[in-house]
């Protein structure tokens, strides 16, 4: 017993009551409860509101491959990047959605690390929504290299020209990167699939959905043993997850600071663009999360409490990516470097001022409404706001890429960029893919750990009065 | 697990391994063969506007290489003889030779014979000879046993691959410069390493390996 509890023991000679946590799962639903409610996602009725949805992000999507066939037949001439701006939207969609994808692994890797419980509602859809975003992410780079068809030149194969990729390129490093990461992401969401799988197996009604969920079962049947290997697939997976949250936007954020241009050469990238990306991932995950919970009647599972939670997420890691923006600007000042700093002037007062002042509005103000805890209770401004989260870093990336590019060193090479149709309806398309793949996860697959949110709930203690199957039948 | 699978998937394991070790083979043969620079520029042999035989004019005769290819040791381009050359011999030899009509037309309007290029490297890669015959790189090292030919055809695959090999290790290749058009001659292994790392370190060469060598 504690200093302060015999304290109080003494003077009032009663222990006090042990404040019972807020429960993960409202209402005290039974265990069965639990099953239904997230495996009828994908096995009642499609609601209404799903073709609509599922039509219009599919006839997006086609416009970016229709794009894409347009910029492959005809050059990468139809996009609007030129000298002096090499890189524009290509690689600025590039960093936005690969960095949504952080949230995904922070969520499943490090938080289930640290023992966060609350992590089990929503970790996977979000590793869900990593995996979409990624493959969201690898189009741009593929399709910025001009010739498509020698893309496989990123990779170092043996070839009959007799040569490698350069090794000391960050460009380089940012394959393996995305690769690893993009694999690794694979198989943490595919293990945690597995039980529930399963479940949704011996739910089945019809052949073929036996036959499907049961491939991927892999032959799960719940004894103690599988549950053990799964434990420790669970744990390995999530320890070798945990570096790469750190490792893929360091590597990306090499991309520019291994290089020598003005506003990209500085120390702070890699912290400033892994907490950028955890804050965009954070944005994206409530940006579904809030429609999803309410579309599919999930209110009791994810939780007000789980929105607010990561409203806090959003609050601490937008007032680092704020901060990184001050010390950008300090440093460009302290370091007496004149082209250094005439780069950062430019940025917030250049031709591209526009775009610098919303990434400040939505990234660096917006996020401090998170300090009231009537906003991160509120779903529609919780909504609206990671909506802003996702503009404004957006715009981070494309202040980044663009403003650093746009003045070279001679006022001979001094350009402006401006979007070509292409270039917007690439992006939009992209969106399209996003949603159309969410879409179809949430309707095929369970989009909540069953048995992980089960493992949460206090009736999971078989000494609970609603412990065990009882209170429901137990599927 | 018997009410999830149906009988015959008991032996859908075999039969995808099967299939995945056929689709395999069978395109790792196929990139193998029709995928590289050998299959699609060793071999070539087109036929020529004239028969002419270099088995004959080179070995038989043992003419020099540059007797024809007079500007091999002057330019980036290794010429091919007009037909006044030929006509140097030709109006006392086989004057009246049908197969030399074509010679003996070029000869007299100037209108050139359509030879046929057998070797070709892409437009975007700058390739000089005479930088490379004078520094002890015999024509039979891109161009074969010409001298055992009667129809020209293409023996190396001049790929990238292929250049890189004699540019990262190019004392493997150098010879004596009075060898360079001897295409019988001989390489001693025992002496080669020895002789090849003093011709090029006399002759300062300095074998490019950088994009821009080539590809200006």
């Amino acid at each position: 017993m504690s200093a302060v509890l015999e304290k109080l023991l003494a003077t009032t000679g009663t222990t006090p009551k042990e404040l019972e946590r807020e429960p993960l799962v409202l209402n005290q639903r039974s265990l069965g409860w639990i099953s239904d409610r997230i495996a009828g996602v994908c096995e009642n009725a499609l609601p209404k509101w799903w073709w609509p949805a599922f039509l219009i992000s599919f006839t997006v999507m086609s416009m970016m491959f229709i794009c894409i066939a347009y910029l492959i037949s005809t050059g990468v001439g139809v996009w609007g990047l030129n000298n002096p701006v090499g890189w524009a939207w290509d690689i600025t969609n590039f960093v936005f959605w690969i960095g949504i994808g952080h949230a995904g692994t922070l969520i499943s890797a490090v938080l289930f690390l640290l023992r966060q419980k609350w992590r089990t509602s929503i970790n996977r859809s979000a590793e869900a929504m990593t995996l979409f975003a990624v493959a969201c992410a690898g189009i741009f780079p593929m399709i910025h290299v001009g010739r498509i068809w020698l893309a496989w030149w990123l990779f170092p194969l043996p070839n009959a020209n007799s040569i490698w990729p350069q090794f000391r390129s960050p460009l380089l490093w940012d394959v393996f990167a995305v690769s690893t990461y993009g694999t690794v992401s694979l198989l943490f969401w595919y293990t945690g699939l597995v039980p529930d799988l399963a479940t949704m197996r011996d739910r089945a009604k019809t052949k073929i959905r036996k036959f499907l969920y049961g491939l991927g079962a892999l032959g799960w049947t719940g004894s103690n043993r599988h549950w053990s290997n799964y434990e420790k697939a669970y744990l390995l997976l999530a320890g070798l997850s945990t570096p790469l949250v750190l490792s893929v936007h360091s590597i990306v954020s090499f991309d520019f600071a291994v290089s020598q241009v003005p506003g990209w050469h500085t120390t702070i990238f890699p912290p400033y663009f892994v907490a950028g990306a955890i804050f965009s991932g954070f944005g994206m995950v409530l940006t579904l999360m809030i429609p999803l919970r309410t579309l599919c009647k999930l209110e009791e599972i994810i939780t007000v409490r789980h929105v607010e939670l990561m409203g806090k997420v959003i609050l601490a890691t937008g007032s680092i990516v704020g901060y990184a923006y001050g010390m950008e600007f300090f440093i460009a000042w302290y370091g007496g470097n004149p082209y250094e700093l005439a780069a950062f002037k430019n940025r917030a007062f250049g031709p591209y001022w526009w775009s610098y002042w919303i990434m400040v509005t939505c990234n660096v103000v917006t996020p401090h409404l998170f300090w009231f805890k009537k906003i991160r209770e509120n779903m529609v401004i919780v909504f609206i706001i990671s909506i802003f989260v996702n503009i404004g870093m957006w715009f981070e990336r494309f202040v980044i890429i663009v403003t650093s590019l746009h003045r070279d060193y001679l006022p001979s090479s001094w350009g402006y960029f401006s979007p070509t149709w292409v270039d917007i309806c690439t992006f939009i398309g992209s969106f399209g893919l996003f949603c159309t793949l969410f879409l179809l996860f949430i309707r095929f697959l369970p989009a909540i750990a069953i048995s992980e949110v089960k493992g949460v709930t206090p009736q999971a203690d078989p000494h609970h009065k609603l412990g065990g199957a009882k209170g429901g039948a137990h599927h | 697990m018997s009410d999830i699978f149906p009988k015959w998937t008991n032996w859908l394991p075999l039969k995808i391994a099967v299939g995945a070790v056929l689709v395999g083979t069978a395109a790792t043969a196929g990139s193998w063969y029709y995928l590289t620079p050998k299959y699609s520029n060793v071999g070539y042999q087109p036929v020529q506007p004239v028969a002419f035989s270099h088995a004959i004019h080179a070995g038989q005769l043992g003419m020099d290489c540059r007797y024809c290819h007079s500007a091999v040791e002057k330019s980036w381009y290794s010429n091919i003889p007009t037909a006044s050359t030929c006509m140097n011999c030709h109006n006392q030899v086989l004057k009246d030779d049908p197969k030399l009509a074509l010679v003996r037309e070029s000869a007299a309007t100037g209108k050139p014979i359509p030879w046929v290029q057998i070797h070709k490297v892409p437009d975007y890669v700058y390739f000089n000879h005479s930088v490379h015959v004078n520094r002890g790189v015999s024509c039979v090292e891109c161009h074969g046993r010409i001298d055992k030919m009667d129809e020209v055809r293409q023996v190396e695959p001049l790929s990238m691959t292929f250049c890189l090999d004699c540019h990262r290790h190019p004392e493997k290749h150098l010879r004596p410069p009075d060898k360079i058009t001897d295409l019988g001659w001989q390489v001693d292994p025992k002496t080669q390493k020895q002789n090849g790392e003093k011709f090029k370190h006399d002759w300062k060469v300095q074998s490019s390996q950088n994009c821009s060598a080539c590809h200006r």
